[in-house]
Protein backbone atom coordinates (compact mmCIF):
# COMPACT_ATOMS: atom_id res chain seq x y z
CA UNK A 1 0.00 0.00 0.00
CA UNK A 2 2.78 2.44 0.89
CA UNK A 3 4.59 1.56 -2.31
CA UNK A 4 1.45 2.34 -4.29
CA UNK A 5 0.80 5.60 -2.46
CA UNK A 6 4.33 6.83 -3.11
CA UNK A 7 4.00 6.17 -6.81
CA UNK A 8 0.39 7.27 -7.25
CA UNK A 9 1.30 10.41 -9.22
CA UNK A 10 3.59 8.52 -11.57
CA UNK A 11 1.01 5.80 -12.19
CA UNK A 12 -1.79 8.32 -12.78
CA UNK A 13 0.45 10.31 -15.11
CA UNK A 14 1.42 7.26 -17.13
CA UNK A 15 -2.24 6.22 -17.41
CA UNK A 16 -3.05 9.65 -18.86
CA UNK A 17 -0.17 9.26 -21.27
CA UNK A 18 -1.58 5.90 -22.34
CA UNK A 19 -5.00 7.55 -22.84
CA UNK A 20 -3.32 10.12 -25.12
CA UNK A 21 -1.46 7.59 -27.21
CA UNK A 22 -4.08 4.84 -27.39
CA UNK A 23 -5.87 6.23 -30.51
CA UNK A 24 -2.55 6.51 -32.34
CA UNK A 25 -1.85 2.86 -31.64
CA UNK A 26 -5.34 1.93 -32.85
CA UNK A 27 -4.77 3.96 -36.04
CA UNK A 28 -1.46 2.17 -36.58
CA UNK A 29 -2.86 -1.33 -35.97
CA UNK A 30 -5.89 -0.73 -38.20
CA UNK A 31 -3.65 0.45 -41.05
CA UNK A 32 -2.86 -3.28 -41.44
CA UNK A 33 -6.50 -4.29 -41.45
CA UNK A 34 -8.45 -5.71 -44.36
CA UNK A 35 -12.00 -4.48 -43.66
CA UNK A 36 -15.00 -6.30 -45.06
CA UNK A 37 -17.43 -3.42 -45.47
CA UNK A 38 -16.91 0.23 -46.26
CA UNK A 39 -15.89 1.08 -42.71
CA UNK A 40 -12.62 0.29 -41.01
CA UNK A 41 -13.84 0.12 -37.40
CA UNK A 42 -13.64 -3.62 -36.69
CA UNK A 43 -10.63 -5.91 -37.03
CA UNK A 44 -10.91 -8.49 -39.81
CA UNK A 45 -7.55 -9.79 -41.00
CA UNK A 46 -3.95 -8.73 -41.43
CA UNK A 47 -2.98 -7.19 -44.75
CA UNK A 48 -0.43 -4.72 -46.05
CA UNK A 49 -2.40 -3.78 -49.16
CA UNK A 50 -3.05 -0.21 -47.96
CA UNK A 51 0.65 0.38 -47.30
CA UNK A 52 1.55 -0.88 -50.77
CA UNK A 53 -0.82 1.55 -52.44
CA UNK A 54 -1.47 4.57 -50.20
CA UNK A 55 -2.84 6.64 -53.10
CA UNK A 56 -5.09 3.83 -54.32
CA UNK A 57 -8.27 5.62 -53.25
CA UNK A 58 -9.74 8.31 -55.46
CA UNK A 59 -9.12 11.93 -54.34
CA UNK A 60 -7.26 10.98 -51.16
CA UNK A 61 -3.78 12.02 -52.26
CA UNK A 62 -5.18 14.99 -54.16
CA UNK A 63 -6.72 16.33 -50.97
CA UNK A 64 -3.49 15.60 -49.12
CA UNK A 65 -1.39 17.59 -51.56
CA UNK A 66 -3.93 20.43 -51.51
CA UNK A 67 -3.70 20.54 -47.70
CA UNK A 68 0.09 20.59 -47.89
CA UNK A 69 0.04 23.44 -50.42
CA UNK A 70 -2.35 25.49 -48.31
CA UNK A 71 -0.33 24.79 -45.17
CA UNK A 72 2.92 25.91 -46.85
CA UNK A 73 1.43 29.17 -48.14
CA UNK A 74 -0.43 29.84 -44.89
CA UNK A 75 2.80 29.27 -42.95
CA UNK A 76 4.75 31.67 -45.17
CA UNK A 77 2.04 34.32 -44.99
CA UNK A 78 1.33 34.05 -41.27
CA UNK A 79 5.03 33.88 -40.34
CA UNK A 80 5.92 36.97 -42.39
CA UNK A 81 3.01 39.06 -41.09
CA UNK A 82 3.25 37.69 -37.55
CA UNK A 83 7.00 38.17 -37.17
CA UNK A 84 6.70 41.83 -38.20
CA UNK A 85 3.93 42.40 -35.63
CA UNK A 86 5.91 40.57 -32.94
CA UNK A 87 8.97 42.78 -33.52
CA UNK A 88 6.86 45.92 -33.40
CA UNK A 89 5.22 44.82 -30.13
CA UNK A 90 8.40 43.62 -28.47
CA UNK A 91 10.70 46.45 -29.53
CA UNK A 92 8.71 49.65 -29.73
CA UNK A 93 6.54 51.68 -27.43
CA UNK A 94 3.74 53.28 -29.41
CA UNK A 95 0.18 54.38 -28.94
CA UNK A 96 -2.60 51.78 -29.26
CA UNK A 97 -0.29 49.03 -28.09
CA UNK A 98 -3.01 47.69 -25.79
CA UNK A 99 -5.58 47.66 -28.58
CA UNK A 100 -3.17 45.81 -30.87
CA UNK A 101 -2.51 43.26 -28.14
CA UNK A 102 -6.22 42.57 -27.72
CA UNK A 103 -6.74 42.26 -31.46
CA UNK A 104 -3.98 39.63 -31.49
CA UNK A 105 -5.41 37.82 -28.46
CA UNK A 106 -9.07 37.67 -29.53
CA UNK A 107 -8.77 35.14 -32.40
CA UNK A 108 -7.11 32.70 -30.00
CA UNK A 109 -9.88 33.12 -27.41
CA UNK A 110 -12.79 32.76 -29.83
CA UNK A 111 -14.48 29.41 -30.52
CA UNK A 112 -13.49 28.41 -34.03
CA UNK A 113 -17.07 27.99 -35.15
CA UNK A 114 -17.80 31.68 -34.43
CA UNK A 115 -14.82 32.85 -36.49
CA UNK A 116 -15.65 30.41 -39.25
CA UNK A 117 -19.26 31.56 -39.45
CA UNK A 118 -18.44 35.26 -39.42
CA UNK A 119 -15.81 34.88 -42.13
CA UNK A 120 -18.35 33.04 -44.24
CA UNK A 121 -20.84 35.93 -43.86
CA UNK A 122 -18.14 38.30 -45.09
CA UNK A 123 -17.34 36.14 -48.12
CA UNK A 124 -21.04 35.69 -48.92
CA UNK A 125 -21.63 39.43 -48.67
CA UNK A 126 -18.70 40.15 -50.95
CA UNK A 127 -19.84 37.45 -53.35
CA UNK A 128 -16.43 35.79 -53.16
CA UNK A 129 -15.91 32.44 -54.85
CA UNK A 130 -15.28 29.90 -52.05
CA UNK A 131 -12.24 27.69 -52.59
CA UNK A 132 -8.46 27.73 -52.41
CA UNK A 133 -8.12 31.48 -51.83
CA UNK A 134 -10.81 31.79 -49.16
CA UNK A 135 -9.28 28.82 -47.30
CA UNK A 136 -5.83 30.41 -47.51
CA UNK A 137 -7.12 33.79 -46.28
CA UNK A 138 -8.85 32.11 -43.33
CA UNK A 139 -5.81 30.02 -42.42
CA UNK A 140 -3.43 33.00 -42.46
CA UNK A 141 -5.94 34.84 -40.25
CA UNK A 142 -6.14 32.26 -37.48
CA UNK A 143 -2.45 31.23 -37.59
CA UNK A 144 -1.27 34.84 -37.31
CA UNK A 145 -1.90 35.27 -33.57
CA UNK A 146 -0.06 32.06 -32.71
CA UNK A 147 3.01 33.16 -34.69
CA UNK A 148 2.98 36.57 -32.98
CA UNK A 149 2.85 34.94 -29.54
CA UNK A 150 5.70 32.52 -30.28
CA UNK A 151 8.02 35.12 -31.85
CA UNK A 152 7.22 37.80 -29.27
CA UNK A 153 8.17 35.52 -26.38
CA UNK A 154 11.57 34.92 -27.96
CA UNK A 155 12.29 38.55 -28.89
CA UNK A 156 11.24 39.78 -25.43
CA UNK A 157 13.72 37.46 -23.72
CA UNK A 158 16.55 38.64 -25.97
CA UNK A 159 19.37 40.69 -24.42
CA UNK A 160 19.30 44.17 -26.06
CA UNK A 161 22.97 44.63 -25.19
CA UNK A 162 23.91 42.12 -27.90
CA UNK A 163 22.61 44.47 -30.57
CA UNK A 164 24.24 47.46 -28.90
CA UNK A 165 27.49 45.53 -28.90
CA UNK A 166 27.12 44.86 -32.63
CA UNK A 167 26.65 48.56 -33.21
CA UNK A 168 29.62 49.44 -31.06
CA UNK A 169 31.54 47.19 -33.41
CA UNK A 170 30.34 49.35 -36.31
CA UNK A 171 27.73 47.01 -37.73
CA UNK A 172 25.11 48.88 -39.74
CA UNK A 173 21.43 48.42 -38.96
CA UNK A 174 20.98 45.86 -41.73
CA UNK A 175 24.10 43.96 -40.71
CA UNK A 176 23.03 44.00 -37.05
CA UNK A 177 19.64 42.67 -37.98
CA UNK A 178 20.87 39.90 -40.29
CA UNK A 179 23.86 38.76 -38.23
CA UNK A 180 22.66 39.31 -34.65
CA UNK A 181 18.94 39.88 -34.28
CA UNK A 182 17.67 37.34 -36.78
CA UNK A 183 19.80 34.37 -35.59
CA UNK A 184 18.71 34.98 -32.00
CA UNK A 185 15.02 35.31 -32.97
CA UNK A 186 15.19 32.31 -35.33
CA UNK A 187 14.08 29.60 -32.86
CA UNK A 188 10.97 31.66 -32.02
CA UNK A 189 10.22 32.23 -35.70
CA UNK A 190 10.73 28.53 -36.41
CA UNK A 191 8.44 27.55 -33.54
CA UNK A 192 5.78 29.96 -34.82
CA UNK A 193 6.11 28.65 -38.37
CA UNK A 194 5.86 25.00 -37.25
CA UNK A 195 2.79 25.80 -35.17
CA UNK A 196 1.19 27.61 -38.11
CA UNK A 197 1.90 24.67 -40.40
CA UNK A 198 0.43 22.15 -37.97
CA UNK A 199 -2.65 24.29 -37.26
CA UNK A 200 -3.32 24.94 -40.93
CA UNK A 201 -2.75 21.36 -42.03
CA UNK A 202 -5.07 19.96 -39.37
CA UNK A 203 -7.79 22.61 -39.40
CA UNK A 204 -11.26 21.35 -40.06
CA UNK A 205 -13.90 23.67 -38.57
CA UNK A 206 -12.86 26.93 -40.28
CA UNK A 207 -12.09 25.13 -43.55
CA UNK A 208 -15.44 23.34 -43.49
CA UNK A 209 -17.23 26.71 -43.54
CA UNK A 210 -15.07 28.49 -46.10
CA UNK A 211 -14.02 25.80 -48.57
CA UNK A 212 -17.05 25.65 -50.83
CA UNK A 213 -16.67 22.45 -52.80
CA UNK A 214 -12.88 22.29 -52.38
CA UNK A 215 -11.79 19.24 -50.36
CA UNK A 216 -8.76 19.40 -48.06
CA UNK A 217 -7.39 16.34 -46.28
CA UNK A 218 -9.30 16.87 -42.99
CA UNK A 219 -12.46 17.41 -45.05
CA UNK A 220 -11.79 14.19 -46.92
CA UNK A 221 -11.51 12.34 -43.60
CA UNK A 222 -14.73 13.99 -42.40
CA UNK A 223 -16.55 12.94 -45.55
CA UNK A 224 -15.19 9.41 -45.28
CA UNK A 225 -16.72 9.10 -41.81
CA UNK A 226 -20.09 9.21 -43.58
CA UNK A 227 -19.26 7.42 -46.84
CA UNK A 228 -16.86 4.79 -45.59
CA UNK A 229 -13.28 5.07 -44.35
CA UNK A 230 -10.54 3.57 -46.55
CA UNK A 231 -7.62 1.95 -44.73
CA UNK A 232 -5.32 4.37 -46.55
CA UNK A 233 -6.44 7.10 -44.12
CA UNK A 234 -4.89 5.08 -41.30
CA UNK A 235 -1.72 4.61 -43.35
CA UNK A 236 -1.36 8.36 -43.81
CA UNK A 237 -2.13 9.02 -40.15
CA UNK A 238 0.50 6.50 -39.08
CA UNK A 239 3.07 7.87 -41.52
CA UNK A 240 2.52 11.43 -40.28
CA UNK A 241 2.98 10.29 -36.68
CA UNK A 242 6.13 8.29 -37.49
CA UNK A 243 7.73 11.07 -39.55
CA UNK A 244 7.08 13.63 -36.81
CA UNK A 245 8.51 11.43 -34.05
CA UNK A 246 11.60 10.62 -36.16
CA UNK A 247 12.19 14.30 -36.96
CA UNK A 248 11.91 15.28 -33.30
CA UNK A 249 14.24 12.46 -32.21
CA UNK A 250 16.77 13.45 -34.90
CA UNK A 251 16.58 17.04 -33.68
CA UNK A 252 17.26 15.89 -30.12
CA UNK A 253 20.30 13.87 -31.19
CA UNK A 254 21.72 16.84 -33.10
CA UNK A 255 21.28 19.28 -30.19
CA UNK A 256 22.77 16.75 -27.75
CA UNK A 257 25.83 16.38 -29.96
CA UNK A 258 26.26 20.12 -30.23
CA UNK A 259 26.01 20.46 -26.47
CA UNK A 260 28.71 17.82 -26.05
CA UNK A 261 30.95 19.57 -28.57
CA UNK A 262 30.57 22.86 -26.72
CA UNK A 263 31.33 21.46 -23.29
CA UNK B 1 14.87 48.14 -38.01
CA UNK B 2 15.88 51.71 -38.73
CA UNK B 3 15.23 53.32 -35.35
CA UNK B 4 18.65 52.40 -34.18
CA UNK B 5 21.00 55.17 -35.20
CA UNK B 6 23.40 54.28 -37.94
CA UNK B 7 26.96 54.02 -36.80
CA UNK B 8 29.33 56.33 -38.60
CA UNK B 9 31.66 54.83 -41.18
CA UNK B 10 34.87 53.44 -39.65
CA UNK B 11 37.21 56.07 -41.12
CA UNK B 12 35.01 58.91 -39.87
CA UNK B 13 34.85 57.57 -36.33
CA UNK B 14 35.59 60.46 -34.00
CA UNK B 15 35.55 59.66 -30.31
CA UNK B 16 34.14 56.39 -28.98
CA UNK B 17 31.72 55.70 -27.37
CA UNK B 18 29.41 56.76 -30.19
CA UNK B 19 26.41 58.64 -28.81
CA UNK B 20 23.13 57.26 -30.11
CA UNK B 21 21.49 59.69 -32.48
CA UNK B 22 17.89 60.63 -31.87
CA UNK B 23 15.60 58.43 -33.97
CA UNK B 24 14.62 60.21 -37.12
CA UNK B 25 11.03 60.75 -38.17
CA UNK B 26 11.17 57.76 -40.53
CA UNK B 27 12.34 55.66 -37.58
CA UNK B 28 9.41 56.65 -35.40
CA UNK B 29 7.04 55.28 -38.00
CA UNK B 30 8.81 51.91 -38.15
CA UNK B 31 6.52 50.10 -35.67
CA UNK B 32 3.49 51.21 -37.65
CA UNK B 33 4.94 49.94 -40.91
CA UNK B 34 5.72 46.63 -39.24
CA UNK B 35 2.19 46.34 -37.87
CA UNK B 36 0.33 47.51 -40.95
CA UNK B 37 0.08 44.38 -43.13
CA UNK B 38 -0.70 41.93 -40.32
CA UNK B 39 -3.19 44.18 -38.58
CA UNK B 40 -4.88 44.98 -41.87
CA UNK B 41 -5.33 41.24 -42.35
CA UNK B 42 -6.86 40.83 -38.90
CA UNK B 43 -9.12 43.85 -39.29
CA UNK B 44 -10.41 42.80 -42.71
CA UNK B 45 -10.71 39.06 -42.07
CA UNK B 46 -11.43 38.94 -38.34
CA UNK B 47 -12.95 42.20 -37.05
CA UNK B 48 -14.93 43.16 -40.14
CA UNK B 49 -16.54 39.68 -40.43
CA UNK B 50 -17.75 40.04 -36.84
CA UNK B 51 -19.50 43.28 -37.83
CA UNK B 52 -21.02 41.60 -40.88
CA UNK B 53 -22.25 38.82 -38.70
CA UNK B 54 -23.74 41.29 -36.23
CA UNK B 55 -25.64 42.93 -39.04
CA UNK B 56 -26.72 39.57 -40.46
CA UNK B 57 -28.19 38.57 -37.11
CA UNK B 58 -30.70 41.46 -37.20
CA UNK B 59 -31.71 40.97 -40.83
CA UNK B 60 -34.92 39.46 -42.14
CA UNK B 61 -35.81 38.16 -45.55
CA UNK B 62 -35.24 35.02 -47.48
CA UNK B 63 -32.51 33.49 -49.56
CA UNK B 64 -34.44 34.13 -52.79
CA UNK B 65 -35.47 37.73 -52.15
CA UNK B 66 -32.38 38.77 -50.28
CA UNK B 67 -31.89 39.94 -46.70
CA UNK B 68 -32.38 43.43 -45.29
CA UNK B 69 -31.35 44.91 -41.98
CA UNK B 70 -34.62 45.39 -40.10
CA UNK B 71 -33.26 45.40 -36.53
CA UNK B 72 -35.26 42.27 -35.95
CA UNK B 73 -33.89 41.35 -32.52
CA UNK B 74 -36.56 38.68 -32.11
CA UNK B 75 -34.22 36.33 -33.99
CA UNK B 76 -32.10 36.22 -30.84
CA UNK B 77 -35.11 35.35 -28.71
CA UNK B 78 -36.28 32.66 -31.16
CA UNK B 79 -32.82 31.17 -31.42
CA UNK B 80 -32.45 31.04 -27.66
CA UNK B 81 -35.90 29.55 -27.03
CA UNK B 82 -35.48 26.97 -29.79
CA UNK B 83 -31.95 25.90 -29.04
CA UNK B 84 -31.44 26.38 -25.30
CA UNK B 85 -31.06 22.60 -24.75
CA UNK B 86 -28.10 22.56 -27.16
CA UNK B 87 -26.56 25.59 -25.44
CA UNK B 88 -26.98 23.98 -22.05
CA UNK B 89 -25.55 20.71 -23.33
CA UNK B 90 -22.51 22.47 -24.82
CA UNK B 91 -21.71 24.24 -21.57
CA UNK B 92 -22.28 21.04 -19.59
CA UNK B 93 -20.20 18.77 -21.84
CA UNK B 94 -17.40 21.33 -22.17
CA UNK B 95 -17.44 21.88 -18.41
CA UNK B 96 -17.27 18.17 -17.59
CA UNK B 97 -14.54 17.64 -20.21
CA UNK B 98 -12.55 20.56 -18.75
CA UNK B 99 -12.75 19.14 -15.22
CA UNK B 100 -11.76 15.68 -16.52
CA UNK B 101 -8.83 17.23 -18.43
CA UNK B 102 -7.68 18.94 -15.23
CA UNK B 103 -7.96 15.76 -13.17
CA UNK B 104 -6.24 13.61 -15.82
CA UNK B 105 -3.75 16.22 -16.96
CA UNK B 106 -2.45 17.40 -13.61
CA UNK B 107 -0.63 14.17 -12.63
CA UNK B 108 0.98 13.94 -16.06
CA UNK B 109 2.12 17.59 -15.99
CA UNK B 110 3.42 17.02 -12.45
CA UNK B 111 5.20 13.88 -13.60
CA UNK B 112 6.94 15.72 -16.45
CA UNK B 113 7.89 18.70 -14.29
CA UNK B 114 9.20 16.91 -11.19
CA UNK B 115 9.51 13.15 -11.60
CA UNK B 116 10.55 12.43 -15.18
CA UNK B 117 14.23 13.32 -14.78
CA UNK B 118 16.11 12.40 -17.93
CA UNK B 119 12.92 11.02 -19.49
CA UNK B 120 11.36 14.49 -19.47
CA UNK B 121 11.94 15.28 -23.16
CA UNK B 122 10.70 11.87 -24.25
CA UNK B 123 7.46 12.18 -22.25
CA UNK B 124 6.95 15.71 -23.62
CA UNK B 125 7.36 14.36 -27.15
CA UNK B 126 4.82 11.63 -26.41
CA UNK B 127 2.34 14.29 -25.27
CA UNK B 128 2.80 16.40 -28.41
CA UNK B 129 3.34 13.63 -30.97
CA UNK B 130 -0.32 12.45 -31.22
CA UNK B 131 -1.02 15.94 -32.61
CA UNK B 132 0.74 15.01 -35.81
CA UNK B 133 -1.91 12.51 -36.78
CA UNK B 134 -4.90 14.48 -37.97
CA UNK B 135 -7.32 14.95 -35.04
CA UNK B 136 -10.21 13.68 -37.17
CA UNK B 137 -8.41 10.37 -37.75
CA UNK B 138 -7.73 10.05 -34.03
CA UNK B 139 -11.34 10.87 -33.18
CA UNK B 140 -12.49 8.19 -35.61
CA UNK B 141 -10.19 5.75 -33.81
CA UNK B 142 -12.38 6.25 -30.71
CA UNK B 143 -15.21 4.70 -32.71
CA UNK B 144 -13.20 1.49 -32.73
CA UNK B 145 -12.20 1.75 -29.08
CA UNK B 146 -15.72 2.46 -27.83
CA UNK B 147 -17.44 0.09 -30.27
CA UNK B 148 -20.36 -2.00 -28.99
CA UNK B 149 -18.39 -5.24 -28.90
CA UNK B 150 -15.15 -3.47 -28.06
CA UNK B 151 -12.94 -3.67 -24.97
CA UNK B 152 -14.27 -0.57 -23.20
CA UNK B 153 -17.90 -1.67 -23.31
CA UNK B 154 -16.83 -5.18 -22.23
CA UNK B 155 -14.83 -3.89 -19.28
CA UNK B 156 -17.54 -1.48 -18.14
CA UNK B 157 -20.10 -4.24 -18.46
CA UNK B 158 -18.19 -6.79 -16.45
CA UNK B 159 -17.63 -4.19 -13.70
CA UNK B 160 -21.38 -3.36 -13.87
CA UNK B 161 -20.41 0.25 -14.40
CA UNK B 162 -22.68 0.64 -17.41
CA UNK B 163 -25.67 0.40 -15.06
CA UNK B 164 -24.24 3.28 -13.06
CA UNK B 165 -23.51 5.42 -16.11
CA UNK B 166 -26.91 4.80 -17.67
CA UNK B 167 -28.56 5.64 -14.33
CA UNK B 168 -26.60 8.92 -14.50
CA UNK B 169 -27.87 9.46 -18.04
CA UNK B 170 -24.38 9.17 -19.48
CA UNK B 171 -25.02 6.01 -21.51
CA UNK B 172 -28.00 4.17 -22.93
CA UNK B 173 -28.46 0.43 -22.67
CA UNK B 174 -25.43 -1.65 -23.50
CA UNK B 175 -23.55 0.85 -25.58
CA UNK B 176 -21.16 3.71 -25.11
CA UNK B 177 -20.92 4.95 -28.68
CA UNK B 178 -23.59 7.52 -29.60
CA UNK B 179 -24.10 8.50 -25.96
CA UNK B 180 -23.05 11.57 -23.93
CA UNK B 181 -20.23 9.55 -22.38
CA UNK B 182 -18.61 9.05 -25.79
CA UNK B 183 -18.86 12.75 -26.66
CA UNK B 184 -17.36 13.82 -23.32
CA UNK B 185 -14.62 11.21 -23.75
CA UNK B 186 -13.80 12.57 -27.22
CA UNK B 187 -13.77 16.18 -25.99
CA UNK B 188 -11.55 15.27 -23.04
CA UNK B 189 -9.17 13.41 -25.30
CA UNK B 190 -9.00 16.11 -27.98
CA UNK B 191 -8.31 19.02 -25.64
CA UNK B 192 -6.16 17.27 -23.01
CA UNK B 193 -2.82 18.50 -24.42
CA UNK B 194 -4.09 22.09 -24.19
CA UNK B 195 -4.44 21.49 -20.44
CA UNK B 196 -1.18 19.61 -19.92
CA UNK B 197 1.18 22.07 -21.62
CA UNK B 198 0.23 25.24 -19.66
CA UNK B 199 0.13 23.21 -16.43
CA UNK B 200 3.60 21.88 -17.16
CA UNK B 201 5.03 25.35 -17.89
CA UNK B 202 3.71 26.81 -14.65
CA UNK B 203 4.75 23.77 -12.57
CA UNK B 204 8.22 23.82 -14.08
CA UNK B 205 8.74 27.41 -12.93
CA UNK B 206 8.19 26.48 -9.27
CA UNK B 207 11.40 26.65 -7.27
CA UNK B 208 12.19 23.16 -5.96
CA UNK B 209 13.53 24.69 -2.73
CA UNK B 210 9.98 25.66 -1.79
CA UNK B 211 9.12 21.97 -1.60
CA UNK B 212 12.15 21.33 0.58
CA UNK B 213 11.20 24.25 2.81
CA UNK B 214 7.68 22.88 3.21
CA UNK B 215 9.17 19.48 4.09
CA UNK B 216 11.53 21.08 6.61
CA UNK B 217 8.52 22.65 8.26
CA UNK B 218 7.00 19.18 8.68
CA UNK B 219 4.34 19.57 5.97
CA UNK B 220 3.12 16.22 4.73
CA UNK B 221 3.27 15.73 0.92
CA UNK B 222 -0.48 16.33 0.67
CA UNK B 223 -0.21 19.58 2.64
CA UNK B 224 2.75 20.70 0.53
CA UNK B 225 0.71 20.10 -2.56
CA UNK B 226 -2.38 21.86 -1.20
CA UNK B 227 -0.63 24.87 0.28
CA UNK B 228 2.41 25.34 -1.98
CA UNK B 229 2.38 23.53 -5.32
CA UNK B 230 -1.26 23.94 -6.33
CA UNK B 231 -1.56 27.68 -5.52
CA UNK B 232 1.67 28.35 -7.41
CA UNK B 233 0.38 26.44 -10.45
CA UNK B 234 -2.83 28.54 -10.60
CA UNK B 235 -1.78 30.51 -13.72
CA UNK B 236 -1.40 27.18 -15.51
CA UNK B 237 -4.74 25.92 -14.18
CA UNK B 238 -6.54 29.07 -15.34
CA UNK B 239 -5.03 29.21 -18.82
CA UNK B 240 -5.38 25.43 -19.20
CA UNK B 241 -9.08 25.45 -18.29
CA UNK B 242 -9.72 28.36 -20.67
CA UNK B 243 -7.81 26.67 -23.50
CA UNK B 244 -9.94 23.54 -23.02
CA UNK B 245 -13.33 25.04 -22.21
CA UNK B 246 -13.57 27.64 -24.99
CA UNK B 247 -12.82 25.38 -27.97
CA UNK B 248 -14.73 22.46 -26.41
CA UNK B 249 -17.92 24.51 -26.07
CA UNK B 250 -17.86 25.46 -29.74
CA UNK B 251 -16.81 22.06 -31.05
CA UNK B 252 -19.14 20.05 -33.25
CA UNK B 253 -16.80 17.34 -34.51
CA UNK B 254 -16.94 15.10 -31.42
CA UNK B 255 -20.71 15.39 -31.06
CA UNK B 256 -21.11 14.50 -34.74
CA UNK B 257 -18.68 11.58 -34.90
CA UNK B 258 -19.15 10.03 -31.45
CA UNK B 259 -22.60 11.22 -30.36
CA UNK B 260 -26.08 10.59 -31.66
CA UNK B 261 -28.38 13.01 -33.46
CA UNK B 262 -30.20 13.70 -30.20
CA UNK B 263 -26.96 14.79 -28.52
CA UNK B 264 -26.27 17.84 -30.68
CA UNK B 265 -24.20 20.67 -29.29
CA UNK B 266 -24.59 24.32 -30.25
CA UNK B 267 -21.71 24.03 -32.72
CA UNK B 268 -23.67 21.41 -34.67
CA UNK B 269 -26.69 23.74 -34.80
CA UNK B 270 -24.63 26.69 -36.03
CA UNK B 271 -22.96 24.49 -38.64
CA UNK B 272 -26.21 23.05 -39.99
CA UNK B 273 -28.04 26.42 -39.93
CA UNK B 274 -25.19 27.98 -41.90
CA UNK B 275 -24.27 25.22 -44.32
CA UNK B 276 -27.43 23.11 -44.74
CA UNK B 277 -30.53 25.10 -43.74
CA UNK B 278 -29.01 28.39 -45.01
CA UNK B 279 -30.90 30.40 -42.37
CA UNK B 280 -28.16 33.00 -41.95
CA UNK B 281 -29.83 35.35 -39.41
CA UNK B 282 -30.55 32.51 -36.97
CA UNK B 283 -27.06 31.08 -37.43
CA UNK B 284 -25.45 34.47 -36.88
CA UNK B 285 -27.58 35.12 -33.78
CA UNK B 286 -26.66 31.70 -32.39
CA UNK B 287 -22.97 32.23 -32.83
CA UNK B 288 -23.22 35.68 -31.21
CA UNK B 289 -25.06 34.23 -28.22
CA UNK B 290 -22.34 31.56 -27.93
CA UNK B 291 -19.62 34.20 -28.08
CA UNK B 292 -21.33 36.41 -25.50
CA UNK B 293 -21.95 33.46 -23.16
CA UNK B 294 -18.31 32.44 -23.34
CA UNK B 295 -17.07 36.01 -22.82
CA UNK B 296 -19.25 36.41 -19.73
CA UNK B 297 -18.27 33.06 -18.24
CA UNK B 298 -14.57 33.62 -18.93
CA UNK B 299 -14.59 37.12 -17.41
CA UNK B 300 -16.37 35.91 -14.27
CA UNK B 301 -13.99 32.98 -13.99
CA UNK B 302 -10.88 35.12 -14.36
CA UNK B 303 -12.21 37.60 -11.80
CA UNK B 304 -12.90 34.81 -9.31
CA UNK B 305 -9.58 33.10 -9.75
CA UNK B 306 -7.87 36.43 -9.24
CA UNK B 307 -5.43 36.26 -12.10
CA UNK B 308 -6.59 39.18 -14.20
CA UNK B 309 -3.10 39.91 -15.44
CA UNK B 310 -3.27 36.70 -17.44
CA UNK B 311 -5.40 37.93 -20.28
Amino acid sequence: MRWLRKRLVVIAGLLTLAFLILPNIVVMVFSFNKPKGRFNYAWQEFSTHAWEDPCGVADLCGSLSLSLQIAVWATIGATALGTAIAFALARYRFRARGAVNSLIFLPMAMPEVVMAASLLTLFLNMGAQLGFWTILIAHIMFCLSFVVTAVKARVMSMDPRLEQAAQDLYAGPVQTFVRVTLPIAAPGIAAGALLAFALSFDDFIITNFNAGSTVTFPMYVWGSAQRGTPVQINVIGTAMFAIAVLLVLAGMVVTNRRKKQHS
Amino acid sequence: MTTVAEAPAPEAAPEPPVPLKKPRKRGRLTPYWLLLPGLLWLVVFFALPMLYQASTSVQTGSLEEGYKVTWHFATYWDALSNYWPQFLRSVLYAGVATILCLVLGYPLAYLIAFKAGRWRNLVLILVIAPFFTSFLIRTLAWKTILADSGPVVGALNSLHLLDVTSWLGMTEGDRVLATPLAVVCGLTYNFLPFMILPLYTSLERIDGRLHEAAGDLYARPITTFRRVTFPLSMPGVVSGTLLTFIPASGDYVNAQLLGSTSEKMVGNVIQSQFLTVLDYPTAAALSFILMAAILIMVTLYIRRSGTEDLV
